[in-house]
Parts: C-alpha cells; structure tokens; sequence
C-alpha cells in the first residue's frame, strides 16, 4: 500500500468515500420510513394495545393480558363473526375459482365474439367495490329487483334477500362470486395460452380424448395458476369489508358481519380501542400465513423462471 | 376403433361442444345485466315508478337523474379528490421505489438483507388490518380530513421496491460504470441508465397502483369527513346513504354510473392493457 500525502485533493476524495457509504441508506430512508411508521411500527403496536383494556368504560388503559382475545372468544357475536367469514371464504374462494377454470377452458378454444365475452366476465373487477355493492343492492330489491324477477320466472316466490338472515350471506357471496371469477379467469387463460402445445398434440396422437387431455394434463399444468389465485381470493375474502358497509352494514342479526367489518364496527360503533386491536391481531396472523404462504410460492416460481 | 364408433364419438363431442357454448353465452348475459339494468334505469324518468311490469328505460329515457344526483351531491369534487390522492401517491411512490430500488439492486451495504426483509415486511401485514393503530397516528399528526392523511400510508411500496430491484438488476453493470467514467453521478446514471430500460415495469407498477387506489374505500372512510378530502366510492357511499334518497333507484344508479361511467369507457378503449396490468399486479 502506498502512504498519499494529505493533499486537500485526498481529504475530499475520503468525504466523498464517506458520502458513498451513506449513499444507499439515504436512498431507501423514504420507503424505510414510511414502511416503518405505517406498517412495522404499527404493527407492534396493535400487538401491544390488545394486551389493555381501553374503551369507555375505563378512563386510563389498563394491562389485561389476553383479556381482549378471552372477551372476544366468549361473545357469541364474535363467534358468528369468525363463522361467517369462514363460510364466506369456503364458498366465494373454491365457486369462484372453479367457474373461472370452466369459463376458461370455454373461452381458450376459436368462438366467436370472444372479445366481447371476455368483456362481460372482466368487467366486475375493475368495479369499485362500492358501486358493485350498490349496484347488487339494487339487484337484490324485494319486489321488482332482478334477482327476485329472475327467481319467479321460476315460480319461486320474491326474497328479501338482505332482510333475512338466511339468505343475506348466500346474497354476499354471490356478489363475491359476480365481482372476482373473471379476474381469477383471466390467470387461467394466461396459463392455458402458456401450456406446451406439443405434449397435447403427443396425447391426441397416442388416442387421448379431449377429456383425459383435460384431466391428465391441463388440470395438473395448472397447479401452480391454481395455487396463485387461491392465495389471493382467500386474502381478498377474508378482506371482505365494502360491500357489508354498503349493503347489510353486517346485519340482519349479525348475519353477514365478517372479520374486517367488525374491525371497523369495533373501533368506531363501540369506541373499544383494545378489542378492536385483538381483532386487528387476529386478522393480521390469519392473513400472514397465506400472504406468506404466497410470497414463498413467487419467489420459488420466480427461481424457476 | 371403428367407423360408427368414431363418428358417435364425434357426434358427441360436437354436441358437448355446443353446449358449453350455450352455458358459455348464458352465463354471460347473466354476468353483464347488473351493469346494464343500472345503465337503463340510470335513464328512467324519476315521475315512473319501478314495478315488475316497468323494469328498464321506462316510457321516455332522460338525464334528469344525472342532473340531481350531480346538484345533490359534489361527484366533480370526488373526481379531483380521487384523481389527486390516486396520482398524489403515484408519483411518491415512482421516486421512493427507484431510489429504494436502485440501492438494493446495485450497492452493498451493512445491514441491507434485514433492511429489505424490513421492507418487504409491507407484502405480509395488510394495510386494513392496520386501520386502529393508523388511524390514530393521522390523528396524532393532525391530518384528519385531509387528502394527505388518505395517501401517507402508501407512500413506501414493498411490492414496487421489489419491483424495481429485479428490473434494476437486469442493467448490465458496465453501462453503470461507463455513465461513472464519463463523470455521471448517482443521480444521473439512475436518471438516464437505470430508468429508461425499467419503463415497462413502471408502468404496470402504476396501473396496478391506481387502480388498487381508485377503489380503495375503508382507510378513506376513516381517515375523511367532508367533500373537501372524500374520494367518490367514500362519497357514493355517502350518497346512496343520504335519508333524501331512500329507494329512489333512478337516481342511485346515475350516481353509481357517474362513479363507474369512466373507469368503463377507459376499460372498453385499453381493455387489453387493463387485462395485462391486472395479470401483472398479483401482489398489490
């Protein structure tokens, strides 16, 4: 190694070697940041508030220990709540992805107007979920809404579809279904265009049908499509909060208040900063382990690719 | 396989044929009328009552329902409020996530593994379930009811951090060195070396943001309280909830077709690029 005099020349070029080292810590402090204040810190934090008793009924908070999750878990409506979003996720996700593999499978073959198909199954997702809802309320209108004239056309009698508790989640989930399958299908589609055509053309020459071709090898090949798109539906449904809001506002009788909707009834209906926090946290580990479960999924494919 | 055999096996895959196309066509008319009887009765007159037997335009189709939902409620106000908060975070979020982007795909640094793990933290803790604690940080910082208040939360991006690294580090290292040789700085090489070939990126990135944002509605119906910072789906809602308009569906639907009316004439023009942003947007 060579010893430089010290030459003003040198002791800018060490500021500058210094300016370097700092360099990539400025570039990410805005995102670290902005991540930090409104994700990692808050995140702590629910974590700890739900540990207090913090509502009107007390004046300062007071450590409780798991007192939130216990009150939680001993009241009947949160248990109807943890209920309904079950059920709403085990019919929106399985209903939806099915139909969009069908619809897909339908549309991946030369038919006419397929533009135009495409449009009517796409259209839903670009939707805010707010004028879908609105829209659906309008549908679901006991009397003349479609819903009920396209039920008697059955001679089935007109419904009061968001009125009764046994029909205002069926209602839900059909909107649910209405508002994300062609989404879902769209991945299909790109999956389906992406199969190796050469391994089916090997299969219909060694006699295959077009439906063991289906079942032997476009169902398997899209495993991974598949996979994708549940990750996000089970998400988004456990997500489920706009169309409640605008539709039921979680009743008739608790009927079709899920997960989220609770969250938000919680913190702003019973001001209970606690509990709404130990719901916070009860949704955030539910979602973590499939948000995880997906972006260990991309990351894989992304190795693969 | 024999003659008859075959030609049963055709016959019969003709008519399954044809009968998927049938569901196929069903199904859609089924998936396309909400949009349609909105559209339809957007246009009823107000005068005529809905019934079973006057379902659709009504006798004579009229835009008195677009002029009283536009005089009751403030829809331009919510345009601009939307337009601003969804390009308000846009932009941020363009410079925070090439800076952030540009660091953790082309320099080394102490502690940048659990720094990015930090980061991309965001991908796994959904912002709605965050809404307590985030809610009374907007209020700590006084911003409630403000524009702001509805974009701060969004200004990092975990899933555009990541984004720009994997496009980053794509840029052969020795065009980055030959910008250094002729003098460039950090800025510079970014500005004209990195950028320009991540373009595409960026622009799915930004299609994926608006229209995550353009829909967005609880954190906007927590954090806002008047039309100065509502955003339309917070101010449809508001406006389907006013006591004044009760049933009165006619009027409902224009005000939602206001709402959606653009959002759908864009998807009719770019329906393919929508289609491919969504393909690309995954993780939001």
């Amino acid at each position: 190694m060579r010893l430089r005099p010290r030459t003003p020349n040198a002791k800018k070029e060490r500021r500058f070697r210094i300016g370097a080292a700092a360099l990539p810590y400025l570039l990410i402090s805005p995102t670290l940041l902005f991540v930090a204040v409104f994700t990692l810190f808050p995140t702590l934090r629910v974590f700890y508030d739900s540990l207090f008793l913090q509502n009107q009924a007390v004046q300062q908070p007071q450590f409780t220990g798991f007192g939130n999750y216990t009150a939680l878990f001993q009241d009947p409506t949160f248990n109807q709540v943890i209920v309904n979003t079950v059920i709403y996720v085990l019919a929106t996700v399985p209903l939806s992805i099915f139909l969009a593999l069908i619809l897909a499978l339908l549309l991946n073959q030369k038919i006419r107007a397929l533009g135009l198909y495409r449009l009517a199954f796409f259209y839903p997702t670009i939707l805010p979920m707010v004028s879908a809802a609105t829209i659906w309320l309008f549908m679901y209108t006991p009397g003349y809404g479609l819903v009920n004239v396209f039920i008697e056309f059955f001679h089935i009698p007109s419904q009061n579809w968001l009125g009764d508790p046994n029909l205002a989640l069926l209602a839900l989930i059909i909107l649910g279904i209405w508002k994300q399958t062609g989404y879902f299908m769209i991945f299909y589609l790109a999956g389906l265009q992406g199969l190796p055509y050469d391994i089916f053309e090997a299969a219909s020459l060694d006699g295959a049908s077009a439906i063991q071709s289906t079942r032997y090898l476009t169902f398997p090949l899209l495993a991974g499509t598949t996979l994708f798109v549940t990750t996000i539906a089970v998400v988004n449904a456990f997500e489920t909060v706009d169309q409640i809001y605008i539709m039921t506002g979680g009743g008739p009788n608790n009927a079709t208040a899920m997960l989220l909707f609770n969250l938000w009834q919680t913190l702003f209906s019973f001001l209970d900063n606690g509990q709404a926090s130990a719901i916070s946290v009860i949704l955030i580990i539910v979602l973590l382990i499939f948000t995880v479960t997906n972006f260990l999924y991309t990351e894989r494919r992304d190795a693969y690719e | 396989m024999n003659e008859n055999m075959r030609l049963a096996r055709f016959k019969l895959r003709s008519i399954l044929n044809s009968l998927g196309l049938l569901v196929l066509a069903v199904v859609a008319i089924g998936w396309a009328i909400p949009i349609l009887w909105a559209l339809a009765v957007s246009v009823h007159p107000p005068d005529e009552p809905l019934s079973a037997a006057n379902l659709w335009f009504g006798s004579h189709p009229t835009l008195a329902n677009y002029a009283q939902a536009f005089q009751i409620a403030p829809f331009v106000q919510y345009y601009i409020n939307t337009i601003l908060i969804v390009f308000g975070i846009l932009i941020v979020q363009l410079v925070t996530i090439s800076l952030a982007g540009y660091a953790f795909a082309r320099f080394r640094f102490r502690g940048q593994n659990i720094l990015f793990f930090l980061i991309l933290l965001q991908l796994m803790v959904p912002s709605s379930a965050l809404i307590v604690p985030n809610y009374s940080t907007i209020r700590q910082l006084h911003l409630f009811d403000t524009l702001l208040a509805v974009m701060l939360p969004f200004f990092g991006s975990a899933f555009g951090t990541f984004l720009m690294r994997q496009t980053f580090r794509t840029v052969p290292r020795d065009l980055d060195d030959a910008a250094r040789m002729d003098g460039a700085n950090w800025l510079q090489t970014l500005w004209y070396v990195y950028i320009p070939p991540a373009r595409p990126a960026m622009i799915a990135f930004a299609l994926s943001s608006i229209s995550f944002h353009w829909n967005d509605f609880l954190w906007p119906l927590v954090v806002t309280n008047s039309t100065n910072s509502r955003p339309l789906t917070v101010g449809l809602a508001v406006f389907t909830q006013l006591g004044e308009i009760g049933a009165q569906w006619p009027l409902v639907t224009a005000g939602t077709v206001i709402v959606v009316g653009p959002l759908l004439l864009l998807f009719l023009i770019f329906q393919r690029q929508f289609i491919d942003s969504f393909l690309h947007s995954g993780l939001k």
